[in-house]
């Protein structure tokens, strides 16, 4: 893997099991229960029907959301009364992933600093990770001088220099076309291959799940509904929900690109 | 689980700031409840026909001015709405917001020199009247100046609610070639029925409380409010049971109307905002346009006369001489001092009670509000239910007994205008913060950006124009009231508002002329500073 800091890639932790362990949570009236594995070091894809609960899953790993009963444990610890900034997890939202008013490598060295007060070597990590992800030598833009893929790879740039065992992605990419939604999924799955996180990944799209999960979550009405791996999933071996839900076309034809990329 | 609410900083800030608010108010209604209790059967005996007269008078001279305001802006608005673009259509939008930013006591000086009985229109309304003009001191003085006040701001109000209209109701009813009258029945009338209780009132609300202009201009017994005659109270007869009579009056006037106007809807700011005209697809008749421009035309005499008689006044009194008086570089030097400090307090408190809203917001999940929470929203609401007169005379009768009150006339100052200006503060800075916070929230807690460096990194720099815009609006507020100073003031602090008082007075009209010009351009130049940030903010 390519070194982002020395010393941190020295002790960087391999990816870390993500397990919701008979957590409750209730958002208004409908209640969500959810007890699930996602493996270290692969990545899942989570999808759904809106209103399913993916958002609200990885909110709870990440801290954003309390569960009522249960635990979140990450790596075997319990972590679910830790605030979101102590838990060993990186996410990359939809948008507003970065703060307008501040340059790519204040963006990027909030990862490393929360004040923001970056040393020599913290410096020269965030422009190898903003290189890594395909934007060196923009370490001084502002984020509104870029365009919405670039900003995301922003994003990434500084899940890589937080340098967690975990990493969430809700929906990170549906705002961008089809072309560039494959060129971030492979920058992810080429992190992922180097970096070795545990991946959480929702998505509403089939391919994105195809292209890189290995495994797949499937959630209906506020609970797991199934889970297995990617593959299985889209040789039709998944629940009938999940075949209605992405509904028969495109897989009908058969596997189009079923493997394409495999990490 | 549930993270203790108090683990963050946003909240404590916001306790903080309560406490505060609770400590002015809660001050003044000890001082009165301790006045109240030492001397009961005087506040009891207080109750006379004198009493009842001014109660009769407070509320009379509210309903007219509402009436006189209220009713001529519908047509004005009206008017206005129906020609989107004319020549001087935005520097009439622009003139109606002046009064806004406008001191009550410059605009009063204005109407004086326009309608008093040395006032440039003497001649003509003596030689009408076919005796010498009296002048308009009293109910009719009173009535001009709320009018000039309320009736712009009545008139932008309705024209927001008339831009309410979709461009496609008025596209339909061209296209149905719908007349004059039937457009105003069916599209026009139903968004001003609706904005109409919550306007009347605001501005019913804002002559019951009115002080300076009634001070000014109300001519002696017969035309006096409660407010005023608090001031009377304590300041010229020292009859301290008779002021907390008064005020308890006065606290419950204003609490039912307050409470009326909940119910009503009202916003209590009272500050529209209007876009740039929109593009209308209705056409008005000949006719119609010339009744229009008719309407437009006599209230901008209206509206403009005061001030332009303001400007003419101040720009004929010996402003060399003015600048050069040491009293008047005294009280300036003041009224800026106590006016920054004013305003930065009134931020401090405004932000920490959004910042806290927000805060508690963000950790309950459903269901109902804490109490912390709901005042934290509306908190800053109440203070307009306590005038500052009350405030102020709460707290003269408290010091009173312990210490000498003129000695803290600036903490006074400071302290209750910085409160009477926090709604308006407020509206500057809640919808930035609130916006900001929506997209940065789970990203500070993730990166475990809080406190001080959130502040410094996160809030700052998306927060700093609206807390300029408030601070401006705050300070044009805190150096034109003529309340607490009126109470506390005297030769040792005096600001411009009070100096300016003591030249009227003193009959030295000159030089009261002179220092309303350098007040009321000031103020002018401080609100539209406000105004513009406040756009820029925007676009």
């Amino acid at each position: 893997m390519m070194p982002i800091s020395p010393e941190r890639s020295i002790s960087v932790e391999k990816g870390a099991a993500v397990r919701l362990d008979n957590v409750s949570f209730s958002y208004g009236e409908t209640p969500l229960i959810f007890d699930v594995d996602f493996p270290a070091s692969e990545i899942t894809a989570i999808m759904g029907p809106s209103g399913s609960g993916k958002s609200t899953l990885l909110n709870l790993v990440a801290g954003f959301e309390a569960p009522r009963s249960g635990r979140v444990l990450i790596g075997g610890a319990d972590v679910s009364t830790a605030p979101p900034s102590a838990r060993p997890v990186s996410m990359v939202f939809q948008e507003n992933n970065l703060f307008a008013h501040l340059s790519l490598e204040q963006n990027v060295g909030l990862g490393r600093s929360p004040s923001l007060r970056l040393s020599e070597a913290d410096r020269a990590a965030i422009a190898a990770a903003l290189k890594r992800v395909g934007l060196a030598g923009k370490e001084s833009r502002l984020p509104r001088e870029l365009s919405g893929g670039e900003r995301q790879r922003v994003a990434l740039a500084r899940v890589l220099v937080r340098d967690r065992p975990v990493l969430l992605l809700d929906e990170p990419f549906a705002s961008l076309g089809p072309a560039l939604r494959d060129d971030m999924l492979d920058l992810v799955a080429d992190v992922h291959s180097e970096q070795r996180m545990t991946v959480l990944f929702v998505t509403h799209q089939p391919d994105d799940a195809r292209r890189i999960g290995q495994n797949m979550v499937f959630l209906d009405g506020g609970t797991v509904a199934a889970t297995g791996t990617a593959a299985d999933f889209f040789v039709g071996a998944g629940p009938d929900a999940f075949r209605r839900y992405i509904g028969s076309g495109p897989f009908a034809a058969g596997s189009r690109d079923v493997a394409r990329k495999r990490t | 689980m549930q993270r203790a609410p108090s683990s963050d900083s946003r909240i404590t800030a916001g306790i903080l700031a309560l406490a505060a608010i609770a400590l002015l108010i809660g001050g003044a209604f000890t001082g009165l409840v301790v006045e109240a209790t030492r001397d009961p059967s005087g506040v009891a005996s207080a109750f006379d026909s004198y009493l009842l007269r001014i109660v009769r008078f407070t509320l009379w001279q509210a309903l007219l001015s509402t009436l006189l305001s209220v009713a001529p802006a519908l047509f004005v608005a009206r008017a206005l709405s129906r020609h989107p673009q004319f020549f001087g259509r935005g520097f009439i939008l622009q003139l109606f917001a002046v009064p806004l930013a406008l001191p009550a006591i410059v605009a009063a000086l204005g109407v004086l020199a326009l309608y008093g009985r040395a006032g440039y229109f003497a001649g003509m309304l003596g030689a009408l009247g076919g005796q010498s003009w009296p002048g308009i001191y009293g109910l009719s003085g009173i009535l001009v100046a709320h009018v000039f006040f309320n009736l712009p701001l009545a008139t932008r109000l309705f024209l927001e609610a008339l831009q309410t209209v979709p461009a496609d109701q008025w596209r339909l009813a061209s296209q149905l070639g719908m007349g004059a009258a039937p457009a105003f029945r069916l599209i026009e009338w139903p968004p001003l029925r609706a904005a109409l209780p919550g306007v009347a009132g605001l501005v019913f609300m804002l002559c019951i409380t009115s002080f300076t202009i009634v001070l000014t201009l109300g001519g002696g017994p017969s035309a006096t409010t409660l407010e005023v005659a608090i001031y009377q109270a304590l300041r010229f007869d020292f009859d301290p049971a008779r002021a907390v009579t008064l005020t308890l009056l006065q606290i419950a006037l204003t609490f039912v109307v307050v409470l009326a106007l909940t119910r009503l809807g009202a916003n209590m700011t009272g500050d529209a905002n209007l876009p740039v005209a929109p593009r209308r697809y209705f056409s008005a008749g000949a006719a119609e346009t010339v009744l229009n421009a008719l309407v437009i035309g006599l209230a901008l005499l209206f509206v403009a006369g005061p001030m332009a008689a303001t400007l003419a006044a101040g720009l004929g009194a010996d402003l060399g001489r003015l600048a050069g008086e040491s009293a008047v570089r005294q009280a300036t030097a003041t009224s800026a001092a106590l006016s920054v400090l004013s305003a930065l307090l009134s931020l401090a408190l405004s932000l920490s009670l959004v910042m806290a809203r927000w805060a508690l917001a963000l950790t309950r999940r459903t269901g109902g509000r804490t109490v912390l929470e709901h005042l934290a929203d509306t908190g800053a609401g109440f203070v307009l239910v306590v005038p500052p007169i009350v405030i102020g005379a709460g707290w003269f009768l408290f010091l009173r007994t312990v210490s000498d009150v003129f000695a803290i006339a600036p903490v006074m100052v400071v302290a209750v205008n910085a409160v009477m200006a926090m709604p308006f503060a407020i509206r500057a800075i809640r919808p930035a913060y609130d916006a900001a916070s929506e997209r940065h929230e789970r990203l500070c807690a993730q990166l475990g950006i809080s406190g001080w460096n959130r502040l410094r990194l996160v809030d700052w720099p998306s927060l700093r124009r609206p807390l300029a815009t408030g601070f401006a609006f705050a300070m044009a507020l805190s150096l034109g009231d003529l309340g607490v100073i009126a109470l506390f003031g005297s030769d040792s602090v005096q600001t411009l508002p009070y100096l300016l008082l003591a030249r009227m007075g003193s009959y030295r009209t000159e030089d009261a002329a002179g220092l309303a010009l350098l007040l009321g351009l000031v103020c002018l130049a401080l609100v539209l500073t406000a105004d513009w940030m406040g756009r820029r903010e925007k676009s």
